[in-house]
């Protein structure tokens, strides 16, 4: 085969907001780690009669997201009832959302999003062997959590591109603060839609007949294996001639492949038709302008601020915004710094090559740190008079230019002594100096 | 409306993971058909003039403060409606294939 294949990737993405309660119920949402069954209540158990009541905290943040990506924000949402069996789904459906999620497109890193919505999700499913016999455990507290999904368009080519993005989204749901986007607590989990097309169709945007769905994803390294090994199945599976089709596929990490999932019965049927147990949601302009206003500056636009403002590499400022509180830390430094000597670059340099801030917790600490670290480098007294001597001996006309009325002429002379002293000298005493050995 | 067919009946049995003899299928096939006419039934209204709706209350933004209330229900009562638990788990048989959903 000579036309070159190129790899189509979506992504959907999830993402537990960090609100304090589920979406339907008043247990809490933060389950990791805790003991079993130990945070549910009739509602997210499902239990016969039980009547869910929307978290106004989970749609805001849905919203915040939104938002911060640019999409479009429903006016009108409702949630829907996604309909199949799973022993960690207690109710038989999953509430999420369909034909109305809360927000439509936007774009992160220049990669389209097709929507942003809301969901609850399910309980967790533990495999053990109990008394020879092998059986699965399920534990309750996860179900009915509030998570956020945002699907991508099939619109990445290459691996890079696909974890630059995930690792940027990541980073703007902890700026905005609706999520820690924890891969490893869970709090963030990924799946990618892998297929693969002829250059010219990919050019027309034309999709191949098939995707791959690659589940459980639960970090990048595992993303960027996961996904490598499965275009490296389907680019041989094609070359063999043979015709893909669609399925779910996980990945083995001691095999280095992926496997199939599907079960001839998972043919996706899930009946979704609107909740009545829920109202839908009409969201007011200033509900909207006031979860925008909350909205603080996005890693993108602060990385670009520090280039300009600061002068700082392109590797400072996407080390220092990686992280938010160091990104403020390195601000505050530089404004207490201010007046005093040590330049912006030094601060950032300070941080990322001493890790200093880690020795200081506060800026005003890292800040002293810094005088007396360019103190000592100082020339000494002994130093700025020799160097003051031999510019006033070179410098003969300057010095009766001064003594004539050209107070600029100090100027000058400070810049000469300056470049004996290599710089170092403290300007005060350095025109200190000067004005005496001029008097003499 | 279209007349439900054997394949039908053992597609919607699958969803609700009912395994079917032969004979329940004869035995469903013409009472889901049934049912189905009846509910179609309301096809033959005239909708032109009508705005379509979801619910029925007429109710909208119906939300709640983002609290941690205790829960009527602690370990003992989430597990009492069965037997077969282990270290405060629910336990079922091995489940074997993976969700395609999440
Ligand atoms: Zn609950």
């Amino acid at each position: 085969m000579n036309t070159k294949l190129i790899p189509i990737i979506g992504m959907e993405i999830h993402i537990e907001p960090n609100t304090k309660s589920k979406m339907f119920c008043a247990c809490p949402q933060d389950h990791f780690g805790k003991a079993p069954n130990t945070q549910v209540c009739p509602i997210c158990l499902g239990l016969p009669g039980a009547l869910p009541f929307a978290n106004y905290e989970g749609i805001a943040k849905t919203v915040k997201l939104g938002l911060a990506l640019g999409s479009k924000i429903s006016e009108f949402s409702k949630f829907y009832r996604k309909n199949y069996f799973y022993p960690d789904l207690p109710k038989g459906f999953q509430t999420s959302q369909l034909d109305s999620p809360f927000c439509v497109g936007g774009s992160l890193n220049g990669f389209a999003i097709n929507h942003i919505h809301l969901e609850e999700d399910a309980g967790k499913l533990v495999h053990e062997t109990i008394d020879g016999k092998k059986c699965s455990l399920v534990d309750f507290n996860r179900s009915g959590c509030a998570l956020i999904e945002l699907v991508t368009e099939p619109v990445f080519h290459d691996i890079p591109s696909v974890i630059s993005f995930v690792k940027e989204l990541q980073l703007v749901a902890r700026y905005i603060d609706i999520s820690g986007a924890d891969m490893e607590k869970g709090s963030m989990r990924l799946e990618a839609n892998i297929s693969l097309s002829e250059e010219e169709k990919v050019k027309s945007g034309e999709l191949p007949n098939y995707k791959v769905e690659l589940k459980n994803i639960n970090s990048f390294k595992f993303l960027e294996k996961a996904v490598s090994a499965e275009i490296k199945r389907q680019t041989e599976a094609i070359e063999r001639g043979e015709v893909l089709v669609q399925e779910t596929r996980g990945y083995d990490e001691v095999k280095q492949s992926t496997f199939s999932q599907r079960s001839k019965a998972d043919a996706h049927d899930y009946r979704y038709f609107p909740e009545a147990d829920l109202p839908p949601i009409e969201l007011t302009k200033s509900q909207i302008a006031n979860i925008k206003s909350q909205i603080p500056e996005l890693p993108e636009s602060k990385r670009k601020r520090f280039e300009e403002e600061y002068k700082l590499s392109k590797d400072f400022a996407d080390i220092l915004v990686s992280e938010k509180a160091r990104s403020d830390y390195f601000e505050e430094a530089v404004k207490l710094g201010q007046g005093s000597s040590p330049s912006a670059k030094t601060v950032a340099d300070l941080m990322i090559n001493k890790k200093l801030d880690e020795q200081f917790p506060e800026p005003a600490g890292l800040v002293k740190k810094i005088v007396e670290l360019t103190k000592v480098e100082y020339a000494s007294t002994e130093e700025v008079e020799n160097a003051v001597k031999s510019v006033l001996i070179e410098n003969e006309k300057a010095v009766a230019d001064y003594k004539g009325g050209n107070g600029n002429v100090i100027g000058f002379l400070i810049g000469m002594t300056q470049k004996k002293l290599q710089g170092k000298g403290s300007s005060q005493i350095v025109r200190e100096k000067l004005l005496e050995g001029i008097q003499k | 409306m279209a007349k439900l067919s054997k394949a039908d009946v053992e597609h919607v049995a699958g969803l609700a993971k009912l395994d079917l003899t032969e004979t329940e299928i004869n035995k469903f096939l013409p009472q889901l058909s049934q049912i189905l006419e009846h509910v179609g039934e309301l096809g033959k209204v005239d909708t032109t003039d009508l705005a379509p709706t979801s619910q029925t209350t007429g109710l909208t933004n119906v939300f709640r403060e983002d609290e941690v209330k205790p829960s009527s229900i602690d370990l003992d009562g989430a597990l009492s409606g069965t037997d077969n638990t282990f270290n405060g788990y629910f336990k079922v048989e091995a489940i074997l294939t993976e969700r395609t959903d999440k």
